[in-house]
């Protein structure tokens, strides 16, 4: 081995290390942290994103925007054409370059439910897939609340819990003597089983991950590619230098 | 064709006689150490993320719309709907972190080699100076995107501020424009963003450069080559250890460029918030005055200076302690040349008390960046269970603290005093290829 090949080899581990290092150190923010469920979301399945949207806009867009996204878009993202969306998606008889907003005027949802619905759109982003998708499983029956219901992730939410037909309802096992819920019973199926009602969350989930970042397929798409052309640039540099560099002692 | 070429040089060289002798100077007649290890790549990626900045800030620019109605919008508008403007952005906010990446190890080179010392103070306080801009600007450009935590961040740090005694509140007011962050001050640094401060950081990257060319380089043997006997292939009167910058260093730092690149394209394609740390959670919900971050921190490259302001107590009814602190954490950098008083310039050669001192500057400086970053506050619990974290916190913060201001303290006294026991330098370079 020469000494320029060492200098390279190092060049690689110590760039590896650091990189690794920096990782690392991420928080734990990201995923699993908080006792969240894990969503197993993933934008490049595309099935799943379109089962997503459907879910979407059967059940969520009645109140929650998505004010960032637009119909066409979605078309374009999820192959679907211009009439599967306009059929299948488009209830508010928006137009097919149109962003998603919701019917529901915020000033009065704001007094029906006491806090107007938010836009969507960048929900994942801020609070991470896992959190969505475990709220979205967390929903349970409260006679205390003041709409029947109520969530272990964010509690005293102010929603409803709109997909209850198909996971069914949930109640609460208190811890004996406190306030503080022990764990989540289904107390009546809805109709989807527990299984399927993960999977569906999981999809709507993915969907709404898109929907905070829709460059993210275009990432994935081009990304391989660039690091292969640099890689091969960074080689012909090499056997550059390392011409240049062999009357140097 | 050779001949049109050589036509235009005739014609230019004709009318600026000085053209291509300063040209020569600055890169094939610039002779630099042949010894330059792994260090000597961060000056040129410094400049490569520069370029990075200023061309992707220009498309940028054409989007964003500078009002607090308009900012948070425009950016996912970039995101979005312009063509590749995702790519763009991205590039912006990676080459952002990376230039303080690139900018604390190039630093580092200097101090681990001496580069700082006689008779090269001046590129030293040069670069300092643009250390501080570069940390304005990019303060600046946080802000912009109108996130909550851009909000929150812009409000914190401004209060700084504030602690200043008499004028404080005045001072703040002054700088924001307004009682909070607004429109105002969002108009004020985008027009100090994207013009006042990369005027300056172009101006100063230029005197530094020249500072550099008028002394020489440093090397990793800290050994001066002016010095050592003369006469290379090129020139007999010029230094036998020098080669020409321009082809040997533009092509040894071109791979230093394309590894730069692959992983900096790792983080835009595959992980461009690096789990939080480049782009914050907080900052994907829109500035709000009315709703509080759960945990207000600055970016990762501004931690270790942020940590020594929440260290620092007040005393005497005023807060202007930690700043003082934070402000001086800066400060003791500047006059590097003037705390080591030693006359040898490279670690290699250096005693063990600098080297240990280095070490423990160096955990210090990572230390108190655990703890501006939140992850002493994570940590503390996990290891120790159920202890006062303020207590423990402070307690490690402190101590970092005092460690990092130590470390100033002690090298100068132990160069002052001529404690340090050196080994010898070698007369000219050595290849550590």
């Amino acid at each position: 081995m020469t000494k320029r090949q060492i200098t390279m080899k190092h060049f690689l581990s110590s760039a590896a290390l650091a990189l690794g290092l920096l990782v690392g150190t991420m928080p734990a923010h990201a995923e699993g942290e908080g006792g969240l469920l894990k969503s197993g979301s993933d934008v490049r399945d595309q099935a799943s994103l379109q089962r997503g949207a459907r879910l979407f806009f059967n059940y969520c867009v009645g109140c929650h925007s998505l004010k960032y996204v637009r119909y066409s878009r979605i078309a374009e993202d999820l192959g679907l054409s211009e009439q599967e969306v306009m059929q299948n998606l488009d209830f508010t008889g928006a137009r097919f370059d149109d962003p998603i907003v919701s019917h529901m005027p915020p000033e009065s949802a704001g007094k029906w439910f006491g806090k107007a619905p938010p836009d969507l759109s960048l929900e994942v982003s801020a609070k991470g897939a896992d959190w969505v998708y475990t709220y979205l499983n967390t929903f349970y029956l409260d006679p205390k609340s003041p709409i029947g219901w109520n969530n272990t992730t964010l509690p005293n939410a102010a929603m409803p819990f709109p997909l209850w037909e198909l996971q069914g309802m949930q109640t609460a096992v208190m811890k004996p003597g406190t306030d503080e819920v022990e764990k989540l019973e289904l107390t009546k199926p809805g109709k989807l089983t527990p299984a399927q009602y993960q999977q569906a969350t999981r999809d709507l989930t993915s969907f709404l991950e898109y929907a905070s970042e829709p460059a993210a397929l275009q990432r994935h798409h081009y990304g391989i590619w660039v690091l292969l052309f640099l890689a091969f640039f960074t080689l012909l540099a090499a056997m550059l230098k390392k011409e240049y560099w062999k009357d140097v002692h | 064709m050779a001949n049109v070429f050589t036509k235009i040089g005739d014609w230019v060289t004709e009318r600026a006689p000085n053209m291509m002798p300063m040209y020569r100077k600055h890169m094939t007649e610039y002779y630099a150490p042949k010894n330059f290890n792994l260090w000597y790549y961060f000056g040129s990626l410094a400049i490569v993320v520069l370029i990075n900045q200023i061309v992707t800030g220009i498309f940028l620019t054409m989007n964003y719309n500078p009002s607090a109605a308009g900012a948070f919008d425009s950016v996912q508008y970039i995101m979005r709907d312009v063509e590749w403007g995702w790519l763009i952005r991205y590039m912006h906010s990676t080459g952002a972190s990376l230039f303080f990446v690139v900018v604390f190890l190039h630093m580092f080179r200097g101090i681990m080699y001496g580069s700082y010392k006689k008779p090269r103070e001046l590129v030293w306080l040069l670069g300092m100076l643009i250390f501080l801009v570069l940390m304005a600007e990019a303060f600046m450009g946080y802000v912009l995107p109108w996130g909550n935590m851009s909000f929150w961040g812009a409000k914190v740090i401004v209060s700084l501020f504030g602690t200043i005694p008499v004028i404080g509140s005045t001072l703040v007011e002054w700088i924001m424009g307004d009682f909070l962050p607004a429109d105002a001050t969002l108009n004020r640094f985008f027009a100090l963003h994207v013009i006042a401060l990369p005027l300056v950081l172009l101006l100063l990257v230029v005197l530094h450069i020249a500072a550099l060319h008028e002394v020489g380089s440093n090397n990793p043997d800290g050994v001066e080559i002016k010095k050592g006997p003369k006469g290379n292939r090129w020139d007999a009167l010029k230094p036998a250890d020098g080669i020409p910058f321009h082809p040997y260093y533009t092509v040894k730092d071109l791979v230093g460029v394309g590894f730069f690149l692959l992983i900096a394209a790792f983080i835009i394609f595959f992980a461009p918030t690096f789990g939080g740390w480049f782009l914050e959670h907080d900052n994907s919900i829109m500035a709000n005055n009315l709703v509080t971050p759960a945990e207000i921190k600055p970016v990762w490259y501004f931690t270790p200076f942020y940590a020594i302001v929440r260290m620092i107590p007040s005393l005497f009814g005023t807060a202007v302690w930690g700043v003082l602190a934070m402000f001086g954490a800066i400060a003791v950098l500047f006059l590097f040349p003037w705390f080591d008083r030693g006359q040898v310039k490279s670690i290699r050669y250096r005693g063990t008390g600098y080297k240990v001192a280095l070490g423990v500057f160096v955990i210090a400086f990572l230390g108190l960046g655990a703890v501006g970053a939140g992850i002493t506050a994570e940590v503390i619990p996990e290891w120790f269970g159920n202890v006062d974290l303020t207590t423990w916190e402070n307690a490690f913060g402190r101590l970092m603290t005092l460690l990092y201001f130590g470390f100033f303290a002690f090298l100068w006294a132990y160069t002052h005093f001529g404690w340090e026991k050196t080994k010898p330098v070698p007369d000219r370079v050595t290849m550590h290829d």
